[in-house]
């Protein structure tokens, strides 16, 4: 009999939903049926079962055509790879758990690699905000249960995170908001009418990198001062409404995303928005939250900086000591700079989503992907080695967006002889370590194999 | 003489590219939601060009033939956009501001007709880019 | 595992009332044991002070706030982290280490266990992946209840059974070691940007008030007999004229017995006390009431309490105590972190300078050594900075320097900007009392393992014990007259063994040990209501499923559970 398996996590967006149902076929293999998903997460459990998926490493050969290696080769090459390099760079980590990025971590520092993740393209503007000026927030349960007043600024779940609203932020029926969506009122911050804008009581249609301008507006009617007629294209009068409904809201939530951190004034944009959240709590609750990505992108900020002491863009090149100072240790400027002589994948596509022109720099070194499917990244690559797919053949903790930590369950084997990213890195870290001729004791920290006692009274 | 109108680009994610991108970035799913700029017909008109006609957007760093739009969602005159991936960054210029971040969104790009041009697939976009390409022009 | 004999040293151990006698200490398979045969390996131990592994019974070492001080906080790390010694990790950061410097810094100053003071149960799987990066020490984490909406509704109807039910399948779901209350009722109302600043401001929507959800929870613990007393953070945490809620607070435990087989006589345990100790009615009037609160504190018996010590410092200040972080952040207008969680608790994370130029920080570095100089029974009254709030664990060698010389705090006292300001605020100048080693021990050892319900493993020597063992070069017939010896002797252990393993020699760390993770299992009769109404909570008021919220074993790969049936 096929069995129905539930509070399955589901590997996409930074919702990182834990509530889908999956049927799976009577030998474990096969994901037959999935329930609760969103369009994305069902294609994912559908697409792991893909017969053209990888099954072996696949090397580049001198004519540019790919030729299957054992798993043994690829773990050779890539430490060898690594250990030959004098500042390589791992990034990626949008899609893995933090049981791999643990391992990766290990990797990085026995190699004094650069590891960086996706938030370096996405939300590092956010992070570098934090650092300056903080992080009010909440999780997302909070926002169910109390916000009356949403703010979606420069963000457009309905795409991104198309359960978002649904879960946590505009339909729900939480503790304090019984009646869902009508004890709320959106608004939505964006150039675009967006399906998200479609959906709010207030569309504030920004002029496109004037949020800063808009911003502070709203901070500068909050302290109860006046404002030019217009600001960023909106209407005094519309600033004006839109100010009042947060200043006399019960719970005020703010979601922003990429509109924010891409564009003119990145990490000052959610500076100010961040000041703001400061500022209406001295009028009533108000919380911010950056809608991460994907569902584990918030995973490496939180594994490297209990490793580390920082979130991303980190120089383990020293030696000694991390360093961590994005612009010059960010992915994309030590790429347009040449400073990086290998560029490790893992778990994203680079080769589609970095600025081609960044792709071109870091191609000029070795090039290894790692990641359980074809993608850009992986057709350029002079090694791909496939991994297992978190979520559906590999269980794990994942931080959702809001930091809560979901773990992820299995629902199908793997292919057979493809190992999971921990496993994969930690035969690297060993093979560097015989390269070396040292002792592999982190991973027998990391076991700490020798305790294990129980004591009952 | 070939018009040229220049317009603000942003890239951002759409739930067309991400049910793509899952499905595979070689699929013609993928090359139909990303190969696209989406702008108003207003910018078409200015353009002299109708739906669904071939344009280069060039910006600082480069230029991509991909097919214009109506928006699905809404883009006021002098917005464009081009969904995130491979496409959009073609032309996304790497610039950071110091941040470690690029310029995906917030650039001017100069669009032209390109009736006659072809919209590469992605593969061959990222493959050329780094000379390992091997099909035909 | 090898048989090590420690040699000739100066044996230190309040259990058994050895004050500094010369004996040896014999090990096997990480345990005390009478004696070892002629091929153990000898610690010549001669001229020097030999303790058991410290217990710190309070600090914020591992989860989810703990790492956004850490995240927010990159010039914590500047110039402040220590290069990495061959083949150990990276270490980094200073008020807020990496969980490798953590552990490290502990073992270096000789702890073998280290109690994780708030674990908000939704992020329970976040504190076991610290937990588990943390190498060498022993932990165990509290879970937070004082906010939490099954504990409101229970005790509000004076359910004790349901509550004691709910509480222990929690400590199984969240591998908790005990009850945790932070600022009662007080983080709940902070969801609504409000507050409980008495013990009978009601909390919003749930109809109870701090002194029910105190008196219930202390009920709550003495019903399932669990290891640790309840162990509180009390309400108005940090203000000017704190001392008389501190104090109406303590006396709730009035006629409360103890009731558990881990041999502890406290039913509540009050953490930071330094912080609760003011008296004053603004910054202007601030001081000292340190006197008052540990009068009584010395004779009501069933209470422990830890300093919460201010050490001066640069340091990043995090608590549940959600409204309080608010506070501090108004007050010093540095960047401020908050995370409410649902249905549980918050948290806030603010950057905090104690600096020697102002002279409440004087004033709060002087109340929290008095309290350790009042103490009338050193196995009741433990040393902590709160860490990382009033100072880095870092500091305790530097707290026992201050606690145990005079001529140390006159000179820091001196080295203030408003040393007269100071002094007319506080008792510290007129204070000689100077601790002993074996007070030390008490406070650090004893004491804390005592109040854990963890005697029989930590805190002493006695055969069959864990083998945590520091070796400090202190010669306890001749002390050495420059203070500045005892802090260094304590920062930097000449040996450390923990579980039997060496894993400090001089100074340097040698091995990552064999941590485990030690939690708490009550076994109570199954409670079909209490099993709906989590099924009930998780379907309409969490934001995640019952499945998810649950820890999986793996994340704790070497638990040591402490498991007991609950007699109804």
């Amino acid at each position: 009999m096929p069995k129905w398996i539930t509070q399955v996590g589901c590997p996409y967006c930074g919702a990182s939903c834990d509530d889908l149902e999956v049927l799976v076929s009577d030998d474990g293999k096969r994901v037959l049926e999935t329930r609760n998903a969103c369009a994305i997460g069902n294609e994912i459990f559908h697409h792991a079962q893909s017969p053209s998926r990888p099954k072996l490493p696949r090397m580049r050969q001198p004519d540019g055509s790919m030729k299957e290696v054992s798993y043994d080769e690829a773990i050779d090459y890539t430490a060898k790879t690594l250990l030959a390099a004098k500042k390589p760079l791992i990034y990626g980590f949008g899609s893995t758990n933090c049981e791999g990025m643990s391992a990766v971590a290990r990797v990085a520092e026995k190699g004094g690699a650069v590891l960086d993740n996706c938030a370096s393209i996405c939300h590092g503007p956010s992070f570098l905000a934090i650092f300056d000026n903080g992080y009010p927030s909440c999780t997302l349960g909070e926002a169910k249960n109390r916000a009356d007043v949403v703010v979606f600024w420069g963000c457009n779940p309905m795409h991104a995170h198309p359960r978002h609203t649904s879960r946590y932020s505009i339909f729900p029926r939480g503790t304090f908001t019984a009646k869902g969506q009508m004890t709320r009122t959106i608004i939505c911050v964006d150039p675009r009418e967006t399906d998200t804008a479609k959906l709010a009581d207030h569309h504030l249609m920004v002029k496109q990198g004037h949020d800063y301008d808009l911003f502070d507006a709203f901070r500068t009617v909050l302290r109860g001062h006046d404002i030019p007629d217009e600001v960023a294209g909106i209407p005094k009068k519309t600033i004006l409404d839109a100010a009042k409904v947060m200043k006399n809201a019960r719970f005020v939530m703010i979601f922003f995303g990429m509109g924010c951190t891409h564009t003119d004034g990145r990490n000052h944009n959610v500076d100010i928005a961040i000041s703001l959240t400061r500022d209406l709590n001295a009028h009533t609750k108000a919380s911010i939250m950056a809608m991460r990505g994907h569902y584990n992108i918030a995973g490496p900020g939180q594994v490297w900086s209990w490793q580390f002491g920082f979130p991303y863009c980190i120089d383990l090149s020293k030696g000694t000591h991390a360093h961590m100072n994005p612009g010059e240790t960010s992915s994309i400027d030590l790429a347009m700079r040449g400073e990086i002589d290998c560029f490790v994948n893992v778990g994203t596509d680079a080769g589609a989503h970095f600025p081609i022109r960044a792709v071109e720099q870091l191609k000029k070194h070795p090039f290894i992907t790692v990641d359980p499917n074809i993608c850009m990244a992986s057709e350029i690559s002079d090694l791909h080695i496939p991994v297992r797919v978190v979520g559906v053949e590999e269980p794990g903790v994942v931080y959702r967006m809001d930091n809560v930590p979901i773990q992820f369950k299995k629902v199908v084997d793997g292919p057979e002889g493809v190992p999971s990213d921990e496993e994969l890195f930690d035969r690297v870290y060993e093979r560097m370590c015989e390269l070396t001729e040292t002792e592999p004791i982190w991973l027998l920290a990391k076991d700490h194999a020798k305790a294990a006692t129980n004591a009952e009274q | 003489m070939t018009k040229k109108i220049v317009l603000n680009m942003i890239t951002q994610r759409s739930i067309e590219e991400g049910v793509a991108m899952e499905k595979g970035k070689t699929t013609p799913e993928y090359f139909k939601a990303c190969s696209i700029v989406e702008m108003n017909p207003e910018d078409m008109k200015k353009l002299g060009i109708w739906k669904n006609t071939s344009v280069r957007v060039t910006s600082e760093v480069g230029s991509v033939i991909v097919t214009a739009k109506e928006p699905t969602q809404f883009c006021p005159p002098g917005l464009a956009h081009i969904r995130q991936g491979v496409w959009a960054n073609q032309v996304v210029p790497p610039r950071t501001q110091s941040t470690g971040t690029p310029q995906y969104s917030g650039f001017p790009v100069t669009i032209e007709p390109a009736i006659d041009e072809r919209v590469k697939t992605a593969l061959e976009l990222v493959q050329g880019s780094v000379g390992l390409w091997k099909g035909g022009n | 595992m090898a048989e090590i004999l420690i040699r000739n040293g100066f044996v230190i151990d309040p259990t058994r009332n050895i004050n500094g006698d010369v004996a040896d200490i014999a090990i096997k398979d990480g345990k005390i044991v009478e004696s070892v045969g002629a091929s153990a390996k000898v610690i010549d131990a001669t001229g020097k002070t030999v303790m058991a592994g410290g217990v710190d019974v309070h600090a914020h070492v591992a989860g989810p706030k703990v790492n956004v001080g850490r995240l927010m906080r990159p010039e914590d790390k500047l110039h402040k982290s220590p290069h990495a010694q061959k083949n150990y990790r990276m270490e980094s950061g200073f008020s807020i280490p990496s969980t490798f410097k953590t552990g490290y810094d502990y073992a270096r100053m000789g702890y073998a266990f280290v109690m994780e003071a708030a674990m908000p149960p939704l992020h329970a799987p976040h504190v076991h992946e610290e937990i588990h990066d943390t190498p060498i020490i022993d932990q165990a984490a509290l879970p937070v209840f004082a906010n939490n909406w099954f504990v409101f509704e229970y005790l509000r109807n004076g359910e004790i059974e349901n509550a004691a039910a709910y509480i222990a399948w929690l400590l199984k779901a969240t591998k908790g070691y005990g009850i945790k209350v932070v600022n009662p009722g007080g983080t709940a109302a902070w969801a609504w940007g409000l507050n409980c600043l008495t013990l009978n401001d009601p909390v919003p929507y749930f109809d109870i008030t701090p002194a029910e959800i105190i008196t219930g929870l202390m009920k709550t613990n003495e019903y399932l007999g669990l290891p640790h007393s309840m162990h509180i953070h009390q309400n108005d945490l940090g203000n000017p004229g704190n001392y008389e809620i501190t104090l109406e607070s303590l006396r709730l435990a009035e006629g409360v017995a103890a009731k558990n087989n881990f041999g502890r006589d406290t039913v509540m345990h009050s953490t930071h006390i330094q912080f609760h100790s003011y008296g004053g009615d603004s910054w202007g009037t601030f001081e000292s009431r340190a006197r008052e609160v540990m009068d009584y504190v010395n004779k009501q018996k069933n209470i422990s309490i830890d300093l919460g010590c201010v050490t001066l410092d640069e340091t990043t200040t995090m608590t549940a105590d959600g409204p309080f972080e608010h506070h501090i952040t108004n007050l010093n207008h540095l960047k401020w972190a908050n995370t409410d969680v649902e249905v549980e608790t918050a948290a806030g994370v603010v950057p905090y300078v104690y600096d020697k130029n102002i002279k409440v920080s004087g004033i709060q570095w002087a109340i929290g050594l008095e309290m350790g100089l009042y103490a009338a029974d050193p196995m009741r009254t433990f040393i902590t900075t709160d860490h990382p709030n009033a100072g880095p664990f870092t500091r305790y060698p530097r707290i026992i320097k201050w606690l145990m010389s005079k001529q140390a705090r006159e000179e820091t006292l001196a080295s203030f900007k408003h040393t007269d300001k100071v002094i007319d605020a506080t008792n510290i100048h007129s204070m000689d009392r100077e601790l002993s080693l074996f007070e030390i021990a008490q406070m650090t050892r004893a004491g804390p393992a005592k109040a854990l319900g963890l005697s029989g493993m930590f805190g002493g020597l006695s055969v069959g014990m864990d083998a945590s063992v520091g070796i400090f070069d202190l010669n306890v017939n001749d002390m050495p007259s420059d203070p500045e010896a005892i802090e260094k002797a304590f920062a930097r252990a000449c040996w450390f063994i923990k579980s039997g393993e060496i894993i400090v020699k001089d100074g340097d760390i040698v091995s990552h040990g064999n941590k485990r993770t030690i939690w708490v299992k009550p076994n109570v009769a199954e409670n079909p209501q209490v099993i709906r109404d989590i099924e009930d909570k998780f379907l309409k008021d969490y934001s995640v499923g019952s499945d998810t919220y649950q820890v999986r074993d793996y994340l704790a790969p070497n638990p040591y559970v402490i498991e007991f049936d609950v007699e109804a």
